[in-house]
């Protein structure tokens, strides 16, 4: 099937058009098998096609088998120099886009076009070997990921630098500490020389220092002009190194455009519907659990601080005495902001048969924390502590931080840490008299 | 400062314009022999990982190469020449089953590994692109460092024995080996394809090699059979390979002859539809391992 198409536009760097991947659930294509079954299946085949051609029935397999689109209808275009966010949540096709555009898997239907040299970053430390020493593995992993020989000897001292192992160059890597582990493997991916880099976020892996470094790294590469697909989680990371984003949803993409514009879009609709949504969620034993449960960032009109607000449904089977409700944040890298439980705050309750309503509310929660995504938890507990039941993903929101020493600058979250405290810096002399 | 230097670099580099097509694969796929020839420093440092990881990971590690054609030497002396007295083409029996094992071993080891090699480097597979043809031919080129070991027992049994080959002869035995390694990789490349997608591939590998051993001239002469027998003999690609290796070491024995020519156009039979069938399945691939 010749389908003709028009050149490559010169200022293009990735040209997407109606890109297609399926799966096929429940038979053929998903697992391997054993031989055994398809023979046995073989054997059978005459009467199947017999039968099919006859009463024009359906044959097995295709009655097994259901199809799932990872990616439909996919189309967009990135210009050479330009960093664009991949973003949705779990199970959009944001990782098959990745691993069709760097031809790990094949697409079904539509085409891509990709000018110059790629490289990805998808999973570090690919082809590790723990039996080999750290500068083989540098070696081997550069080669895998495309390296020349020559190229890696000119970056050898660069690489070790940045993961900062010098000292363990020459030990095999299964005496590596995992976060030694992981920093020699990402430098390696980081110095590779390509036109084009597909990064997913997730690599960005280890210590908050070195997920700093990783960050920074990564915000470099896309200030050096060249073009950048970055499959992002945190959206204040995405926010920070992207110009443009596209939103994947079921395999499709939702929204295309500037990166502000897609990922208060896609906040918005998180928003709208929090992430658990398998209510009422219950504790068997006791009987209590949610049955609701909604997070919003309410008030700001002006500019002003917003107040986070969750509403709760707490449902009791019977009633049950002593309930204590606790609410904690976590950063995108699952750092904990704050955990504040019923035994420091007694929020504790008695509750009745039914449904019983809660609000929760931090007032003017943006005054506290810097600019980022962050995850909202709820959870249950005995008046002693044990957790009952919790909401690990109750709801996500994105503060936007505030400009609080005047500068035009706002602290974020993967630069600065969540918290925002009023530091102020005077002289002692004055200070004193 | 370096950063400038890069810069150039790409840009000089053609490379950096051409245009990759990305689009669906459908039924058989061109071999593209010239892109696993971009990756040739891919391939060489997955055979160097190999090498390297065999022999610092075992106790014994170069004995071990030795150990197993030698002590099989054995028992087929033992067994096979002593009790049953099976002819051996006038040449002492040890050193008779000592050069057949030599080429086997070698095809067995590297067919273990081509087989297996997919599966194996599965998560390389699923996270990273280079030509997949690369993997389990690695896994054969890993199999010569052992059959270089066991090469030297050779050297002791022949000054033992007297037997020794000839300028002519040895020159043979590069052409012999190559077909072994082709006949290897042949099938090879069907079995590593077949195990992503059927794991009982698994179980047959090893039960494969054991029978075809038997099939193979190794403790035995193919001269027990006639023509135009022994002649049809060299559908196994082994039977001219290991044949050819015993007569090429101590210029006795058959010579290279029809057998191995029917032996080699096998293996090339083998080894193109092989090369064609992998390209077919590659596809699924990461998706299926």
């Amino acid at each position: 099937m010749a389908v003709v198409r028009s050149p490559m536009p010169p200022d293009l760097a990735v040209q997407v058009a109606g890109l297609g991947k399926k799966y096929r659930i429940g038979a053929l294509q998903d697992r391997s098998r054993m031989l055994v079954e398809v023979l046995s299946e073989a054997t059978l085949w005459p009467v199947r096609a017999a039968r099919s051609l006859l009463g024009r029935q359906r044959t097995r397999s295709e009655l097994t088998t259901s199809i799932i689109w990872a990616l439909r209808d996919v189309s967009f275009e990135v210009e050479r120099g330009e960093v664009m966010g991949i973003i949705g949540p779990n199970g959009a096709g944001k990782s098959t886009l990745l691993k069709v555009l760097t031809r790990i898997t094949h697409p079904d239907e539509g085409y891509a076009r990709i000018r110059g040299r790629v490289g990805s970053l998808l999973e570090v430390g690919t082809g590790f070997h723990a039996e080999l020493t750290g500068r083989e593995n540098i070696y081997l992993n550069g080669a895998i990921l495309g390296m020349h020989r020559h190229e890696i000897d000119r970056k050898f001292d660069e690489i070790v630098a940045f993961s900062g192992v010098e000292r363990f160059i020459d030990t095999p890597v299964k005496r590596y500490s995992s976060g030694m582990y992981l920093r020699l493997a990402f430098s390696v991916a980081a110095h590779l020389e390509t036109d084009i880099l597909l990064v997913d976020e997730v690599l960005a892996v280890g210590d908050a220092e070195f997920q700093k470094k990783c960050l920074g790294k990564m915000s470099r590469v896309a200030h050096e002009g060249r073009t950048v697909l970055f499959v992002g989680h945190n959206m204040a990371a995405v926010q920070h190194l992207c110009q443009s984003a596209i939103w994947l949803e079921r395999g499709r993409v939702r929204q295309h455009g500037p990166v502000e514009d897609v990922i208060r879009a896609y906040l918005s609709a998180l928003d709208a519907e929090s992430p658990d949504t398998r209510f009422p969620l219950m504790n068997p034993q006791y009987g209590v659990g949610f049955a609701d449960c909604r997070v919003h960032l309410v008030g700001g009109s002006n500019g002003e601080a917003r107040t986070l607000r969750v509403e709760l449904g707490v449902l009791a089977e019977q009633d049950t005495p002593r309930i204590g409700i606790g609410l904690g944040l976590i950063t995108e890298t699952g750092a904990v902001v704050t955990t504040l439980d019923a035994k420091i705050t007694n929020f504790i309750f008695d509750m009745q048969k039914g449904v019983n309503r809660f609000v929760l509310e931090v007032p003017e929660i943006e005054r506290y924390l810097a600019a980022g995504e962050y995850m909202v938890q709820v959870w249950l507990t005995l008046p002693e502590l044990t957790r009952l039941i919790e909401l690990d993903r109750a709801g996500l929101i994105l503060l936007h931080g505030r400009d609080m020493f005047g500068t035009g600058r706002v602290p974020e979250v993967h630069r600065h840490g969540p918290l925002i405290l009023p530091l102020e810096v005077r002289r002692a002399e004055r200070a004193a008299h | 400062m370096t950063r400038f230097s890069l810069r150039t670099l790409r840009t000089k580099n053609s490379s950096a314009e051409r245009v990759l097509l990305i689009e669906p694969v459908h039924g058989w796929v061109p071999l593209n022999l010239r892109e696993m020839w971009a990756y040739r420093e891919l391939l060489y440092f997955l055979i160097w990982r190999d090498i390297k990881v065999r022999y610092k990971q075992t106790l014994l590690g170069a004995a071990w190469a030795i150990i197993q054609p030698l002590f099989t030497m054995v028992i087929f002396s033992i067994f096979f020449g002593g009790l049953a007295k099976i002819p051996s083409d006038d040449i002492p029996y040890p050193i008779f089953s000592y050069t057949g094992l030599l080429p086997w071993t070698f095809f067995a080891t590297a067919l273990t590994n081509a087989s297996r090699s997919l599966v194996r480097d599965a998560n390389l597979l699923k996270r990273v692109y280079f030509p997949r043809l690369v993997i389990p031919l690695a896994g054969v080129v890993g199999a010569l460092p052992d059959f270089f070991l066991a090469f030297l027992i050779l050297l002791g049994m022949m000054v033992y024995y007297g037997l020794y080959p000839t300028a002519i002869s040895l020159l043979w035995l590069f052409p012999l080996l190559l077909l072994g390694m082709l006949a290897a990789l042949g099938i090879g490349l069907w079995l590593s394809a077949l195990y992503v997608r059927y794991r009982d591939v698994g179980y047959i590998v090893p039960f494969l090699i054991q029978s075809w051993m038997y099939l193979t001239p190794v403790a035995y002469p193919s001269s027990l059979l006639d023509e135009p027998w022994r002649t049809l003999y060299g559908l196994n690609p082994m039977a001219g390979v290991v044949e050819g290796f015993r007569w090429a070491l101590l210029h006795k024995g058959q010579a290279p002859g029809p057998m191995t020519a029917v032996s080699a156009l096998t293996t090339i039979l083998l080894l193109i539809s092989g090369l064609y069938f992998f390209r077919r399945m590659e596809h699924i691939f990461a998706d299926v391992v």
